[in-house]
């Protein structure tokens, strides 16, 4: 076959989430990829400035479906920054807890993902079976599945009581039995070998230049980690190593993942079982002061970012969001160079995207190398000249 | 004169009732609930009623029928004709509940091989066809796959033709009232197995129609009245391909050393074909749920390196033990 260009999305099986992908293919070889994302550009930013801090949590837990309580939690942590207040350690503990369930949960789903990309069709379905539990664990524990609401500005909003924190340990148990039995399995199976072995090579120095984050850097061997390299919440007082992997492909993000999944349910029970006494939330101040900040914290996909700008009242007057994904798209198409269109899904799915998080408004210049930034009126005046010219009005 | 037209009545009967086109579907429906369920089951899932994949027929078939711009609409709907038409009258040639189908003739296994090969360069017609760049690349790659799998598939084939010197289905099956083949020829019969999840593009090699690659593969434009009979016609071809491992290596419907006469011998003829059918789709089962999908250049590599030769070397213990005078 000669050179075609195949559209991959934004509607395709492979993709649950609108992203587009052109790739000119000779036969099955690719020979470019062109990535285009912001398809689902929802307007959060500019929703949360006009939004209270407490309103704001309730909307920026929507970014994400997945990592819904990480950015809650970075944002508690730069308003919190802000006040200059501190939660009381309870609070802290268990903000912690729920955001190490939140990456079980997070990686157990990816590694149902993965396997399902390559048709390995069993493992999705064990997988998600015993996500099950931790989503059981964590609608225990705050009341739901999904968007936990468990933070607040000053601590969390509910407690582990005695009898929830056994069943919170049974659970977790059970868990680590599984997790022990990926680890056993997943290296050892013949098809998720070939399909990952060599496949969507990262070097070290590749991951670094392009800005991986998360389990992707530490798959190619990066030892970054957020929570042992600015330790927030209780991860100073929590034992835990960061684990890489020199395999530096797709099965090196595979290796890491699962072993971060057994470490994060021993972080687990180490915490449920420490749990300190005592409140679990202070009453914050109405308002912050003015200043800016960068809050940071390790999500389930790497390096979640928020740049904050407050004016003394009780709004952001800025707040940015910086995604995972956003830092490891660059790394997929570095990544992706060389191998056929059947390892597309497996190299995306790698750096385990969520694309409706990572949709954000930039208009770049090329020529002039500006970066100008559009009012609301500009954006929509924009949005209709462009339409009006698509379709010749 | 009436007993031609009672040979007409039975013909007639065996060709469109029992074990014809009729038989065949229910089979065919059958086999797609045996392995979804056990598939589910071995996923820890619950899989789907029994009625399921009959109910998933009847749902196509009313659903809108769409022929894409700029494609030959009467050729674009004869494709799944023809290989509705092939698979079936494969399955003519394969006994049920006798050591023999009445249409059998010497040399019925060329036929029924050759009518199991139509539905791949059909479904490479369909995707070439469909006016889609899934469609066309999932054809590329059926076709990539069928010189992988089909050689190591007539080869396996070929090691109980050898051995007893025929090309009738019906003289294997009746050649296995001692031992089963599969019993001196183990290598041949899991090539033929694995040949034939090849064949029926199952996991692993679902490489033509994989969904998170490219879609559907050639069927992404299929649908409607299409898709129905594409699909029951896929049923048909996984039926069709185990009854045939049946009948060449588990000696068909016949139980060695035992004699089975008359209408209760035949029944029992049937059930013991049955049970061998369901055998071999937990086979086939067990190699859909325990694996992943494999790269087409993998496949290849391994279709080449590792199973043409163990179809080879199976062929070559068949020859020197005829040589040798064990067979």
């Amino acid at each position: 076959m000669p050179e075609v260009e195949l559209q991959i999305g934004p509607q395709h099986p492979a993709l649950k989430e609108p992203v587009n992908f052109k790739v000119v293919v000779d036969g099955e070889k690719i020979v470019r990829i062109d990535l285009d994302i912001s398809y689902n550009h929802r307007g959060i930013e500019k929703a949360a400035e006009g939004r209270d801090f407490n309103k704001s949590m309730y909307l920026l837990e929507r970014i994400c479906g997945i990592c819904s309580h990480a950015h809650t939690t970075v944002f508690s942590k730069g308003i919190e920054t802000l006040m200059n207040i501190e939660p009381p350690p309870r609070g802290k503990w268990i903000r912690t807890l729920v955001a190490e369930l939140e990456r079980i949960h997070s990686h157990l789903l990816w590694l149902g993902v993965a396997g399902h990309e390559i048709g390995y069709n069993t493992l999705f379905m064990y997988t998600w079976r015993d996500r099950e539990t931790v989503q059981n664990i964590l609608e225990l524990i705050s009341g739901n599945r999904v968007n936990y609401g468990m933070n607040a500005i000053g601590g969390v909003r509910r407690d582990l009581s005695d009898p929830m924190r056994q069943k919170v340990l049974e659970g977790l148990r059970m868990l680590a039995k599984q997790a022990d039995y990926y680890l056993d399995v997943v290296p050892r199976e013949e098809t998720l070998i070939v399909r990952t072995r060599g496949v969507g090579r990262l070097s070290t120095d590749q991951a670094i230049t392009l800005g991986a984050v998360g389990p992707t850097a530490r798959g190619s061997n990066v030892p970054f980690d957020v929570r042992r390299d600015d330790p927030y919440l209780a991860y100073g007082d929590i034992p835990f190593d960061v684990i890489t992997s020199n395999a530096c492909d797709v099965f090196g993000r595979v290796e890491v993942r699962v072993k971060e999944l057994i470490q994060s349910i021993q972080m687990c029970i180490h915490m449920v079982e420490n749990l300190p006494p005592g409140e679990i939330a202070m009453k914050p101040p109405r308002t912050a002061p003015a200043g800016e900040y960068v809050s940071r914290l390790e999500a389930p996909r790497g390096e979640l970012m928020y740049f904050l700008r407050t004016r003394g009242t009780d709004k952001v007057d800025r707040v940015n969001v910086r995604t995972p994904t956003l830092a490891n798209w660059p790394s997929v198409v570095a990544a992706i160079q060389g191998h056929v269109i059947a390892d597309i899904p497996v190299v995306v799915a790698a750096i385990d995207p969520c694309l409706s998080c990572t949709s954000r408004m930039t208009i770049v210049d090329v020529d002039r190398g500006q970066r100008p930034s559009m009012s609301w009126d500009e954006l929509v005046e924009h949005g209709i000249q462009y339409y009006r010219e698509q379709e010749g009005l | 004169m009436d007993v031609v037209l009672m040979d007409v009545v039975l013909l007639v009967l065996y060709l469109f009732v029992f074990p014809g086109i009729l038989f065949l579907l229910g089979l065919a429906f059958f086999s797609e609930w045996w392995d979804r369920k056990l598939t589910a089951r071995a996923q820890n899932r619950m899989g789907p009623p029994f009625l399921q994949p009959f109910a998933d027929f009847v749902k196509l078939l009313s659903k809108e029928d769409i022929t894409p711009t700029g494609v030959s609409g009467r050729l674009y709907a004869a494709i799944p004709l023809f290989a509705f038409a092939a698979i079936a009258t494969a399955f003519l040639y394969i006994p049920v509940f006798g050591s023999s189908s009445p249409f059998g003739f010497p040399g019925d296994l060329v036929l029924v091989l050759y009518l199991l090969t139509l539905p791949t360069v059909l479904i490479f017609l369909l995707g070439w066809t469909s006016n889609n760049l899934f469609a066309r690349l999932g054809a590329v790659r059926s076709v990539s796959q069928l010189f992988v799998y089909e050689v190591p598939f007539f080869l396996a084939a070929l090691g109980p033709a050898l051995a007893y010197e025929t090309w009738a289905v019906g003289d294997l099956v009746a050649a296995q009232s001692v031992v089963w083949i599969v019993l001196f020829e183990p290598i041949g019969f899991a090539v033929l197995l694995i040949a034939l999840q090849a064949k029926l593009e199952r996991v692993p090699f679902d490489i033509p129609e994989a969904e998170t690659e490219i879609v559907a593969g050639p069927t992404t434009e299929l649908t409607g009245k299409k898709l129905a009979l594409w699909n029951v016609s896929k049923d048909m071809l996984l039926a069709t391909g185990a009854a045939l491992v049946v009948a060449l290596f588990l000696g068909g419907p016949t139980i060695p050393f035992v004699t089975l006469e008359g209408v209760l011998g035949a029944v029992v003829a049937f059930i013991v074909f049955f049970l061998k059918v369901l055998l071999v789709l937990v086979l086939l089962a067990v190699l859909k749920a325990a694996l992943g999908r494999l790269r087409i250049d993998q496949l290849v590599d391994w279709g080449w390196k590792v199973l043409t030769p163990a179809a080879l070397i199976q062929i070559g213990i068949v020859l020197v033990a005829k040589a040798g005078g064990y067979l």
